[in-house]
């Protein structure tokens, strides 16, 4: 007899675990030979403000590990998308990609994690500063992590893209509502899967499908998320950008071709971060002076 | 006038069917809520939270602050109504009775060597009369656990009946500690004993122990409490406390009293909520219906 092939569920990922949407809704994205990806969750905006519940609970001890620990659970989440490579190609074949595009861009998407992993202890070292004052005040500027970043995914990738945005705002101890790319949906809820099983705590990252004109304005005016980063967004930007004018979010939105090595750098990290400048005396005793 | 009867009049009490009890609980989780009455259950949550600080390292200060708050929940909003009542420790009561002075806000005090209940019954009754005297309007004191799970019962039923006497004009809430108790039918065993002997209020948890106020136990003693209504025609109030931090949770606890009770009950003077986070979330939905955006902690008042 003929086995009967099982066909994956595809959940969305919220605080660590897969719920279903708690709308009931799906929707069936097709690649360009007109086959059914799969039947993904048609999220909504409860979903929205779970993922952001979830994301800003796990702020707090995200944010307060060491930054060499970050670097070694960022590390990890390449360890697990190496062992999963061919998984990821197949998808992105089904998706529409050749197997050499689908493998250049698994391997990129590797390579740019553990680039990024690299960079958890260093990048304040390199950004921030002692700044010459004219009064007895050590005053230095480093860089503090914000809190919930909401990531709208690029559409037109279903795995880099996502990797490119998502991996520098949550290395530097952010935690992330994300938003897949709603007709390439499929890696991105196998990279929660990856995520799942890479020491990342539950709720750092949160993966959502849906339309993303039906999400990103909820995302965009939510008061418990500090930042929205996202490709240009077309018709939508002006409406995300008054929605989150409302807690002064930041808003980044990015052009870059993903797949080039080029749309990797330490200012993806600092774009999601705070600049907190401290003024400390110095006791001047005698006139000595310090060289600061 | 609720007349407390001897101990030997008590009658027994049901058993109780858990699995029943959890499907009735079920289903009061399913009630769909529109906005129109979600807005008014959640400004009734509001309206019953004892806001509550019971630790070691309370000070006048910062019962000073939990005053102001329990009067000024969020200033950002006109019309938001102000909580029933803060419960302290007792030696904190002089502090809130002074800083909520001019105010409908009542003192709560704990009382009878809170949480643990491991003392004397002459303690007990000197730390309810302290409490008292200090300007407390309402007792919530805590049953004899270990007593109760020996069999004693005599002995928890004199013990409130005592401090029912000791607290004069002060209103009784009896704290069970369901999560000590084990069973349904122990909690439904302690909730008749503690309304013969001369409970006000029953409540279920003092916060320190987990689970706490669970569906399943506030349900069996609303049960308890309609019974007793159903037999004397008196109300008895109910106050679930601890563990119950979200708006959701209040409002499927107000549909199982409105459902099992009946409207008398729907107010503060019969039902409390004991809490500390809780009323911050119901600000944050209650912004969230007027805003239509949801709502950041960063934006109300610490707990």
């Amino acid at each position: 007899m003929d086995r009967v092939e099982i066909l994956k569920t595809y959940k969305i990922y919220i605080g660590g675990a897969f719920p279903r949407t708690e709308s009931g809704r799906y929707y069936t994205p097709l690649n360009s030979k007109g086959d059914p990806l799969g039947n993904l969750c048609l999220s909504s905006r409860k979903d929205v403000r779970n993922a952001v519940t979830a994301a800003r609970k796990a702020f707090g001890s995200w944010s307060e590990r060491s930054a060499f620990n970050r670097g070694q659970i960022i590390y990890r989440i390449a360890e697990m998308l190496e062992g999963r490579k061919e998984q990821f190609m197949l998808e992105l074949q089904k998706q529409g990609s050749t197997k050499a595009d689908a493998e250049k861009e698994v391997v990129l998407a590797i390579d740019r994690i553990v680039y990024y992993a690299g960079w958890c202890d260093k990048y304040n070292q390199v950004l921030s500063a002692v700044n010459p004052v004219s009064s007895a005040h050590f005053n230095f500027s480093t860089y503090e992590s914000m809190g919930v970043i909401g990531v709208l995914a690029p559409q037109a990738t279903s795995l880099i893209g996502l990797v490119s945005l998502l991996i520098p705002a949550i290395c530097s101890g952010n935690t992330a509502v994300l938003i897949a790319s709603e007709n390439l949906p499929l890696c991105a809820i196998t990279f929660a899967e990856v995520l799942n099983s890479s020491d990342v705590p539950g709720g750092v990252v949160n993966i959502l499908t849906g339309k993303l004109d039906e999400l990103a304005p909820g995302l965009a005016a939510h008061m418990d998320v500090n930042a929205i980063i996202s490709e240009s967004l077309g018709s939508m930007e002006i409406g995300i950008a008054q929605a989150a004018v409302e807690n002064l979010k930041r808003k980044f939105t990015y052009e870059a071709n993903w797949m080039s090595e080029e749309s990797q750098s330490i200012y993806y990290i600092s774009d999601c971060l705070e600049l907190k400048t401290t003024w400390h005396p110095i006791e001047n005793i005698g006139g000595s002076s310090s060289s600061y | 006038m609720k007349v407390p009867i001897s101990f030997n009049k008590l009658p027994n009490s049901p058993s109780i069917d858990k699995v029943g009890v959890e499907e009735r609980v079920a289903r009061f989780q399913t009630r769909s809520i529109k906005n129109e009455s979600k807005r008014q259950g959640l400004d009734l949550v509001l309206s019953m939270i004892d806001l509550t600080t019971l630790e070691g390292k309370d000070t006048p200060g910062k019962v000073k602050q939990m005053c102001y708050k329990a009067h000024h929940l969020h200033d950002a909003y006109e019309g938001v109504p102000n909580v029933a009542a803060v419960c302290v420790y007792p030696s904190m009561v002089r502090s809130a009775k002074t800083a909520l002075i001019g105010t409908d806000v009542k003192v709560a005090s704990v009382s009878t060597a809170f949480p643990s209940g491991q003392s004397t019954r002459e303690i007990k009754i000197t730390d309810t009369k302290f409490a008292v005297d200090e300007g407390a309007d309402e007792i919530d004191m805590v049953i004899s656990r270990g007593k109760f799970l020996e069999g004693e019962y005599n002995f928890v039923f004199d013990e409130i009946a005592s401090i029912k006497e000791a607290c004069g004009k002060a209103r009784l809430k009896v704290i069970l500690e369901t999560g000590e108790l084990c069973t349904l039918d122990n909690v439904r065993k302690a909730s008749d004993i503690a309304i013969y002997a001369g409970a006000d209020f029953i409540k279920t948890s003092t916060g320190k122990i987990q689970p706490a106020a669970t569906m399943q136990v506030t349900y069996t003693m609303l049960m308890a409490i309609k019974d007793y209504y159903d037999a004397t025609g008196i109300m008895i109030g109910m106050k679930p406390a601890g563990g119950i931090s979200t708006s959701k949770l209040a409002l499927h606890n107000l549909v199982m009293v409105k459902e099992v009770l009946g409207n008398n009950w729907l107010n503060n003077e019969w039902f409390r909520f004991g809490a500390s986070s809780l009323a911050n979330d119901v600000l944050m939905q209650i912004m969230k219906l007027e805003t239509g955006v949801y709502q950041s902690s960063d934006y109300f008042s610490i707990d």
